[in-house]
């Protein structure tokens, strides 16, 4: 919150004061917790790629993206302080807006992609580009 | 001189530039470069700029920004309805083997800047200006979350608005249609700059777009009135915080999408060309998931002025609230799952297009649920016909028509037929006009007495209404019949003298609300002129229902002396109903953000970046970029963002109004 926003709360709020609306602020603990989980989290999709510890490609690369997306709640839970309560609920709403549209993007986009590159690209074999 | 140091120095920006080649741009040139010189020689010779510095362009007053922001919307709507008009006589005109007046280069950048100034610079701003003036005032607050960042996310989109302006007189502008579809939008089809200002155009703009949308959001949802809870919101409100969270979740999407054709543009990257692994189509479907909201983020703004109009005017409480906010939220998410609608034709196949056609269908039903509450709202309502209110019925009879040929066009056979065509044209421009822009001259209409505490003058503007609704339906019929006939969009010349006629039509509708938006001007300036006898002293004019209503009008800098507490929805009019009395003492100081001219600043580099990117002169774009920064970083060690308005101050104000109050209440 900047003082900009307090200078529209009402006066009873005292200047100076640090509004978080309820979310926790952390301790040392909460983020050395997220810290290792996030260092082990890029550690293995990197010990992956490096090794080829697995030797499909395709499941290397799906395992590296749920890797990628614990590590986004992670992110969310340590560093930003996500939870069902802060900001009455809001940040909660926010984030499950959030999700959906992003789901609906990601998913829209590939599906209509696909029909798109079935359909309209029959040469599209990038083995025999130049 | 040397002339790799001339490049090094003007990047690709030489003389040849200038259109002087082209005697409607010199003519168009001379005409803005008159007006521009009187306009600035006015502002000095009555020693307006301290003034103008001081209490305008550095304020943080959400007032005086929404004034701001709806004079950029008027102003670029003159820009966008002479584009309309030049293509109207262009197309009225080039029949049996004439060419027109408009050489194809000229007309395709004609047409695009049509739509990307109606869409980005008229509609967005005038939007994006009520919600700026009204939503405060209707939640009980003093100002936005974030004052400085919305004189920031202002003057951001007049950067935007001035490079696309400047394309008119240095170089020229994008000759792609105004979403810019590659590969003809990619370097190897538009090497000159056009589709670069578009670019930075748009970039510099949704910048404050985007971040006027979080703002207006965070003041929704944080700084509403005591007692005000989120079913207890005015429709207004409710509606403009559905369009904020769209704005919010869409335009990013837009941003990207710029971004990756801007390297493809500059550093040869390949998203969107056709070979090497790029993809064009993914351009469509990107810049259509931003396109399809962005439909509804300027619509939905407008079906809460029509909310507000109509039981104001009808005397009643608005039928249905709970149904009327269940409806703006389900269009709101819904309008992310349409997109594809935009291009059933570019071959997803069957299952996909019927898909969209469903949920394309399915948004009529929340919307068709909006019209029949505005309907009952009317039934048995005391109805005065004042100017909101005609508006307001034009846009019922207006929308419906648009909304049925939209419903149409939204059964994916239907559509490989008039895909594409003036039957298209007409359909959105059916729904924009008939939608958003009789919207918003409602709410220009409804809320001016509030801004500038006098009525607009009626006779003109009852003129300019029947000049722009016949206008409208003169201009936009004839292409619907046309659309049916198979004539597609963005032609310029015809071979078939048959369809003259519908285009003459066309144009006659478009010499109509010239007149209209002529009699706008006119009922600005005659009201202007007439000011005392349209004065309100009451701050109330039309016997509202919402908060805004319960200070005077213009509202004083703080807006309320006291918040105000809420118990019901139409919360002014449950304060008059319980014989609410204003409170005349015990005043406090008023804590509020202080004015600072950073974002002005900071909107002046980033254009000044802009305009450097795309002539390539990229020393000026790196100076700028780290200007911007500087002053940025700078900002941060501003430490006097605030000041108490003194108590004394506020009594006096006060007052004030009861003085006024009490002298109205005697005559």
């Amino acid at each position: 919150m900047t003082s900009d926003s307090h200078a529209l709360h009402s006066d009873t709020h005292d200047h100076g004061h640090d509004d978080h609306g309820g979310a926790a602020h952390g301790s040392l603990k909460s983020y050395l917790i997220g810290f290792g989980l996030s260092v082990i989290l890029t550690a293995i999709p990197f010990w992956l790629v490096m090794t080829g510890a697995i030797a499909d490609k395709a499941v290397t690369a799906l395992i590296v993206l749920v890797l990628a997306a614990v590590q986004i709640v992670v992110h969310m839970i340590y560093f930003l302080h996500m939870n069902t309560r802060s900001e009455n609920g809001w940040t909660m709403m926010a984030m499950i807006f959030t999700v959906i549209m992003v789901v609906i993007a990601l998913t829209g986009s590939l599906w209509v992609m696909h029909h798109l590159n079935i359909n309209m690209m029959p040469m599209h074999d990038m083995s025999q580009m130049p | 001189m040397n002339p790799d140091l001339v490049k090094m120095i003007f990047g690709r920006l030489n003389l040849e530039a200038l259109p002087l080649h082209e005697p409607i741009l010199v003519g168009t040139f001379a005409v803005v470069a008159t007006g521009g010189l009187a306009l600035f020689a006015i502002v000095t010779y009555f020693r307006l700029w301290t003034y103008l510095w001081r209490e305008w362009f550095t304020t943080v007053d959400h007032k005086r920004i929404g004034i701001m922001y709806m004079i950029l919307g008027i102003v670029m709507l003159l820009r966008g309805f002479a584009d309309a008009l030049m293509m109207r006589l262009q197309q009225a005109i080039a029949f049996n083997g004439s060419d027109g007046y408009l050489p194809a280069h000229h007309y395709d950048q004609v047409f695009t800047a049509h739509g990307v100034i109606m869409i980005f610079f008229v509609a967005m701003p005038l939007v994006t200006g009520l919600m700026n003036y009204v939503v405060p005032l209707q939640i009980g607050a003093r100002d936005v979350s974030f004052p400085f960042l919305n004189n920031f996310s202002f003057w951001m989109t007049v950067g935007g608005a001035v490079l696309v302006m400047m394309s008119l007189f240095v170089g020229e502008f994008a000759r792609t249609g105004w979403l810019a579809y590659p590969p003809l939008s990619n370097i190897g089809y538009s090497p000159d700059v056009g589709v670069d200002y578009y670019i930075w155009g748009l970039q510099v703009a949704g910048v404050g777009t985007t971040l006027s949308g979080i703002n207006l959001v965070c003041t929704i949802v944080k700084l509403r009135a005591p007692g005000m809870t989120m079913m207890k919101m005015p429709v207004f409100t409710w509606t403009s915080l559905c369009t904020n969270v769209l704005i919010v979740a869409s335009f990013p999407v837009l941003t990207a999408v710029l971004a990756l054709l801007s390297l493809d543009r500059y550093v040869g990257t390949n998203f969107f060309t056709n070979d090497f692994g790029g993809n064009p189509m993914m351009y469509v479907n990107l810049i259509w998931i931003w396109g399809h909201p962005e439909v509804y983020i300027l619509v939905l703004p407008a079906f809460g002025i029509f909310s507000e109009v109509t039981a104001t005017f009808s005397g009643k409480r608005l039928f249905g609230y709970t149904s009327m906010v269940y409806a703006t939220v389900v269009i709101t998410i819904l309008s992310y799952l349409v997109w594809l609608h935009h291009f059933f034709t570019m071959g997803s196949g069957a299952s996909v297009n019927s898909f969209f056609g469903i949920t394309t269908m399915i948004i009529s039903i929340p919307t068709g649920a909006k019209m029949f509450n505005w309907l009952f709202t009317m039934y048995r309502g005391r109805i005065r016909f004042e100017l909101p209110m005609m508006w307001t019925v034009a846009f019922m009879l207006t929308f419906v028509i648009g909304g049925m040929t939209g419903v149409l066009l939204a059964v994916p056979p239907a559509d490989f037929v008039l895909h594409n065509s003036l039957f298209l044209i007409a359909h959105f421009h059916n729904v924009i006009i008939g939608g958003v822009l009789f919207g918003l001259f409602a709410g220009i209409n409804y809320w001016f007495p509030k801004a500038f505490g006098f009525r607009l003058d009626p006779f003109w503007g009852k003129l300019s209404f029947w000049f722009w609704v016949s206008g409208f339906y003169f201009a936009f019929m004839p292409l619907y019949v046309l659309g049916l006939m198979g004539v597609t969009r963005r032609l310029r010349v015809f071979d078939d003298p048959s369809l003259q006629i519908w285009f003459v039509i066309a144009a006659f509708g478009a010499f109509l609300i010239l007149l209209g938006i002529g009699a706008m001007l006119m009922q600005f300036a005659v009201s202007i002129l007439r000011r005392e006898q349209l004065k309100d002293t009451t701050g109330d004019p039309w016997n509202a229902r919402t908060l805004e209503w319960a200070t005077s009008s213009p509202p004083p800098d703080y807006n309320f002396a006291f918040t105000p507490v809420v118990y019901d929805n139409d919360a002014w009019w449950d304060m008059k109903r319980r014989g609410y009395k204003r409170p005349l003492g015990g005043f406090k100081p008023i804590h509020m953000p202080s004015n600072t001219g950073t974002g002005i600043i900071l909107a002046g580099f980033a254009t000044v970046m802009g305009f450097a990117l795309i002539w390539y002169i990229w020393w000026l774009a790196a100076v700028s970029f780290v200007a911007l920064l500087a002053v940025a970083i700078g900002h941060t060690f501003n430490y006097h963002r605030d000041f108490h308005i003194p108590a004394d101050e506020v009594v006096r104000t006060e007052d004030a109004r009861t003085r006024v109050l009490a002298a109205g209440a005697q005559t």
